[in-house]
């Protein structure tokens, strides 16, 4: 068999999922997103460096409804992988790695996320004088 | 089990990876640096909420901002390269496709890093008339 047909663990189809390896595979995809992110972001930085009228579209982008759903998207991701990613630093230093602990701080890290997602927003509407 | 290796591998510490510690270390580096400025990022957008092109090009021609833009988006992009080697090294096992996949990713973050520090360096340097 070629190395490309060989079959990948997990095997999708019969994998029972729980808490740890949602969040492990969670950590994975916030990670990707938050490359396009970043990459949005640059975008962004140049409509700014070139004037105000790019600006200005990039901001009507941005404050569209598909630009507040992406921006909170991206806040809950960017939220997540820093909560979560504090969680594996704490492992990397070997704290927290009985199974109780791995259980107490992922429900920790998503409550979190989800607050400072929902926290953000709510500043920034505030900010916007929509609040 | 007798270790066959030379004495030389042996002090090298280094497996079929012909690599040591490095991507891991530099993974942890990064994250530990994005802890505080994505803090400090998050706060600075969420006050610009809504801001036109004036106020928000003031706030990153600040010396301050100008540098910790530009710590944020290397250690962002730095860490999104090797998160990204991570994953293709994961999925894609054809050695040339592998090799292409990850000059890609990591020319692509090169390549925003680079278009994100000419943006705000343009910024920064311009003056207020610029547009």
């Amino acid at each position: 068999m070629s190395p490309a047909d060989r079959p990948i663990s997990p095997h999708l189809q019969i994998y029972k999922f729980q808490l740890t390896s949602v969040l492990s595979i969670l950590h994975r995809f916030t990670g990707l997103g938050l490359v396009a992110g970043a990459a949005v972001l640059v975008g962004w930085l140049i409509a700014a460096a070139h004037g105000a009228a790019a600006f200005d579209t990039a901001q009507a982008i941005a404050g569209a409804w598909y630009g507040r759903l992406l921006l909170f998207l991206w806040a809950f991701a960017l939220f997540y992988h820093l909560c979560n990613g504090i969680r594996h630093l704490g492992w990397d230093a070997g704290l927290g790695l009985d199974l109780p602990s791995v259980y107490l701080t992922g429900w920790i890290v998503v409550i979190a996320a989800a607050v400072l997602t929902v926290g953000s927003f709510t500043a920034a509407y505030w900010y916007l004088g929509a609040l | 089990m007798d270790d066959t290796r030379s004495a030389t591998s042996r002090v090298r510490g280094l497996g079929s990876a012909h690599e040591g510690v490095k991507h891991w270390w530099l993974q942890r580096i990064t994250a530990l640096a994005l802890i505080p400025l994505i803090v400090w990022f998050v706060i600075g957008l969420v006050v610009h909420t809504g801001a036109d092109h004036a106020a928000v090009t003031s706030w990153l021609r600040s010396p301050v901002t100008y540098g910790l833009m530009l710590l944020l988006l290397a250690a962002a992009f730095w860490h999104g390269a090797l998160g990204l080697q991570v994953v293709i090294e994961d999925y894609v096992h054809t050695e040339w496709r592998k090799l292409a996949l990850i000059l890609l990713a990591k020319g692509a973050c090169i390549g925003l890093f680079v278009a994100a520090y000419i943006s705000l360096t343009i910024i920064a340097f311009a003056g207020s008339g610029n547009g």
